[in-house]
């Protein structure tokens, strides 16, 4: 399946969950938010949260600013 | 020394104690080593900072950053233009590290950066419901910031110019007439250009200054960190002591009588 994260295309194995994704792309978890198709998807559930064709993701984090 | 220095005049915002009344922004920094520097000179307590695509950059984490020196997190919202993204951006901001604070920062458009006023609202209304400790930055507005009082807001945090724009406090009768209204505490935000800026907020009655390009752009960002910590003191201490009115016309300071003839 081919999904968006931050912007750019990714495919991705069918069945994968936010929690593999996540870990895919960074070096770590610690103080990163999901959102998919613009909602909150809480990091508790990361690993129950299996993504679907399609699904734009995005992966933020605190940076400079304000 | 008088009792006056002797008490604890610290800031409690949303029922916390805050070591400090300089609130720094984060933004604009040539690098994380600027941002460390400034942390220490300023000796602030609760910094802001932006929530962005993870990844993108490699200068090491400001969350980090910001526990070495022991200073809080503020989360906030720039560069959000309507209530539904800032309530999505605050909630982010909260599941990603795990605080109900938030800067709650919604502006109209790019050129100004003024916050606009009906979207603020409207924000502000959910996110109170939602739970967070909402820290608003509004205009230099009376009535706004009331309505964002009454809305549960734990602080106003009006402007005292556009975002970046260094000219200081543009209405400093507004500032005054928020303060005079206020049930929570008010932190003057945005516009501060250099140190005489920022005591002239903390001697208009705010109980705080949140700055960022002041320090961050400056020729040496950890000196005016200092200026500007000195400052927010200076004009707290201003305050509390109560300056003397002004006059028309000279006042002598020396004695009136006895005066020699000569």
């Amino acid at each position: 399946m081919n999904i968006t994260v931050n912007g750019e295309p990714q495919a991705l194995a069918d069945g994968s969950t936010l929690a593999q994704l996540v870990e895919a792309r960074l070096p770590s978890t610690r103080g990163v938010a999901a959102a998919v198709d613009g909602t909150v998807a809480p990091r508790t559930g990361w690993t129950e949260f299996v993504l679907r064709d399609g699904q734009a993701v995005e992966l933020l984090t605190a940076t400079q600013g304000g | 020394m008088t009792d006056s220095f002797i008490v604890d005049d610290s800031l409690i915002v949303a029922g916390e104690k805050l070591g400090s009344r300089l609130i720094l922004g984060t933004g604009g920094a040539p690098s994380m080593q600027v941002v460390a520097e400034a942390l220490t000179a300023s000796r602030t307590a609760l910094c802001t900072v932006s929530i962005r695509r993870a990844g993108t950059t490699t200068d090491g984490s400001i969350v980090d950053v910001l526990a070495e020196h022991g200073v809080r997190l503020l989360p906030n919202t720039a560069g959000c233009r309507t209530a539904r993204e800032a309530v999505t951006t605050a909630q982010l901001a909260r599941d990603a590290l795990g605080t109900d604070w938030v800067k709650l920062e919604v502006v109209a458009d790019e050129h100004t950066l003024l916050p606009d006023p009906v979207e603020l609202l409207r924000a502000a209304e959910k996110l109170v419901a939602d739970g967070f400790d909402v820290f608003a930055y509004t205009n230099d507005d009376p009535v706004l910031a009331r309505h964002l009082q009454r809305t549960g807001c734990v602080a106003v945090m009006p402007l005292g110019a556009p975002i970046g724009s260094g000219l200081g406090i543009l209405n400093p009768h507004n500032i005054e007439l928020i303060v005079a209204e206020a049930t929570v505490p008010v932190v003057l935000d945005a516009g501060v250009g250099t140190a005489s800026d920022a005591a002239l907020a903390m001697e208009l009655g705010c109980d705080a200054v949140l700055l960022a390009s002041a320090v961050t752009r400056a020729r040496q960002p950890a000196l005016m960190a200092a200026a500007m910590a000195a400052a927010v003191d200076a004009g707290r201490l201003a305050y509390r002591a109560g300056r003397i009115p002004r006059r028309r016309h000279a006042q002598a300071s020396s004695p009136t009588t006895g005066m020699p003839v000569l």
